[in-house]
């Protein structure tokens, strides 16, 4: 398995399905692209993922129908410090792309996707629950898997792996 | 730890439902999930699955570990399906250093794989037909999944908690006669397999308590994430392992059982099927097993053989870097999905360059297949939840991870 390098250059992955369909909807709204190990990442400008997760559903040369999972990553101390990750799947395509959304540490706030998949419920919560993003329009945003008293949010990077003492 | 749907509050005077607890102990729950009940005599008005008292942060701790001592915490994930797990974390990692795996670990791995779905499948026939009340047809099904525990018990030195794949191979050359066992058994399991079908198939009392019970639609099922026999069952056709596959997967032919019916009994004639492709791929691993290395050639990642490292320096030095100090892994992404006898299993592995991985993200099949609950039951009787629950297959360890 030799991967070529990384492809970051927005130019040069205009051919992919996804990314002329969103340039074409809104060329605002994607803030970058990168192609790394066969795997396509489009970074989602964040008040424009509900609209753009619809369009890449429903568009006939995309028909990435299916949500596989949405999930987060903390890159605390840089800024923007978190990256939420949905990962996409097309059923009658057998392809996957990844959408995500940069948020800065002190308004971690994204419309949720949940009008689009309802599927996405749990795995927004648990977001919520694990780093605290919160999201607009999910319609019961509590805690998943925590206690539902707990303080924190466990999988940020200044939550210590042994947890508060 | 709450509900699909906020708890609602009854206002006095519309009284007419009421709210009954189910779990977190109930044996029908497979595990410790608690299900809220909103019941209208005996229907279901609303139903609010409960989970996290499984919670134990794995994905927390992964990051504390080095890539090679991940392996063991992934088995905890899905515990009826170790190495599916396995090897979706390690195929993850494989891809981000770009790792090459001979064929004899990759076939391997398939075998091992087709195991571990025939071990799941019997567990979940077993424990969902005695939900229904057919207590027969559990004990038929622990007497095959036992010699299956016993094989992984002489491959893997353990009966559950496997981790036998490696990063860049497997972890020891199948013990003398190993072969030799499995091919015994996959000759009497389809016939065991007729055994299970006479009891429940044709029966009309598993008829009467599967058929057009807990309904699920195409559409429903796919905008809720479901995936596994519980998409399929619903006629979405659909098999990773067949339409992306990994782990050389293309190299075997099965069919992927497809039913339209989306109910309890099209999901268990789709597993009960798969039980048989599964066998079948056992089949076709045996006879094609290739001959070579189970470990891919790669010094800094793959632990030196015992020998070796006790007769000749480098190794020794390898095997002390890999054990003190990790190995680096390229800076990057990737999510890899296989099929795991629940469905659609994700491993998102996000690494910024060091020993330790950076981010490790399961995509539980299970999770998602929850959320059909509430599709599957409101409007149906209590009953019915259980022959719900015990269609979609549950594992508690997964969903909380």
């Amino acid at each position: 398995m030799v991967f070529s390098p990384a492809i970051t250059d927005l130019e040069q992955l205009k051919a992919h399905p996804a990314v002329a369909k969103l340039l074409d909807w809104n060329p605002a709204s994607v803030a970058g692209a990168r192609f790394d190990r066969d795997e396509m990442t489009i970074f989602v400008d964040r008040s424009c993922i509900r609209e753009a997760c619809a369009l890449l559903r429903d568009d006939p040369s995309c028909l990435f129908n299916f949500l596989s999972d949405v999930t987060c990553v903390d890159w605390f101390p840089a800024e923007p410090r978190f990256e939420v990750v949905y990962h996409l799947l097309s059923i009658s395509k057998k392809e996957r792309v990844r959408l995500k959304v940069r948020l800065d540490g002190a308004s971690p706030v994204v419309d949720s996707v949940t009008p689009v998949w309802p599927g996405a419920n749990y795995f927004e919560r648990e977001v919520f629950d694990l780093f605290g993003i919160r999201f607009a329009g999910h319609p019961y945003l509590v805690r998943l898997l925590m206690p539902e008293d707990w303080e924190g949010h466990p999988l940020r990077k200044d939550y210590p792996v042994e947890g508060y003492r | 730890m709450a509900h699909l749907t906020p708890t609602p509050v009854l206002e006095p005077g519309q009284d007419r439902t009421m709210i009954l607890n189910m779990g977190p102990q109930h044996p029908s729950t497979h595990g410790v999930l608690r299900v809220l009940l909103e019941i209208d005599g005996e229907t279901v008005v609303r139903i609010m699955p409960d989970i996290g008292f499984l919670h134990t942060g794995i994905e927390k701790t992964c990051e504390a570990k080095f890539y090679q001592q991940v392996v063991p915490l992934t088995d905890r994930i899905d515990y009826l399906c170790p190495m599916t797990n396995n090897l979706c974390y390690v195929l993850a990692v494989e891809k981000l250093l770009g790792l090459e795996i001979p064929a004899k670990a990759q076939w391997m791995r398939v075998l091992m794989n087709e195991l571990t779905r025939i071990n799941s499948h019997l567990v979940w026939l077993g424990t969902h037909a005695m939900d229904i009340g057919a207590l027969t047809v559990f004990l038929y099904c622990f007497r095959e999944r036992e010699e299956v525990l016993r094989m992984f018990e002489a491959i893997s030195g353990q009966r559950m908690m496997t981790s036998y794949f490696r990063i860049g191979g497997v972890a020891l050359e199948p013990p003398l006669g190993f072969f030799d066992r499995v091919r015994e058994f996959a000759g009497y399991f389809p016939d065991r397999v007729d055994e299970y079908e006479n009891l429940l198939t044709g029966n009309p009392i598993w008829m009467m308590r599967t058929k057009g019970v807990a309904r699920m639609t195409a559409e429903d099922a796919i905008a809720l994430g479901a995936s596994g026999p519980t998409l399929r069952g619903s006629g979405v056709d659909i098999d990773l392992r067949r339409d992306m596959p990994y782990s050389s997967y293309e190299k075997f032919k099965f069919n992927v059982p497809v039913r339209s019916e989306g109910d309890v009994f099209a999901r268990y004639l789709c597993r009960v099927a798969e039980l048989r492709e599964s066998i079948g791929i056992v089949r076709q691993a045996l006879d094609g097993m290739p001959e070579g290395p189970i470990k891919a050639d790669a010094p800094g990642i793959v632990l030196p053989d015992r020998e070796k490292m006790k007769t000749q320096m480098e190794a020794m030095i390898y095997h002390f870097k890999i054990i003190t100090e990790g190995f680096a892994v390229p800076a990057g992404e990737v999510y890899q999905a296989v099929e795991s006898p629940r469905g659609e299993m994700g491993y998102y592995v996000v690494s910024d360059g060091t020993a330790k991985p950076y981010r490790v993200h399961m995509r539980a099949a299970c999770l998602a297949n929850l959320q059909t609950l509430p599709a599957m039951c409101e409007g149906g009787l209590i009953a019915d939840v259980v022959a719900a629950i015990g269609s979609i297959d549950i594992v508690l360890g997964e969903i909380d991870r």
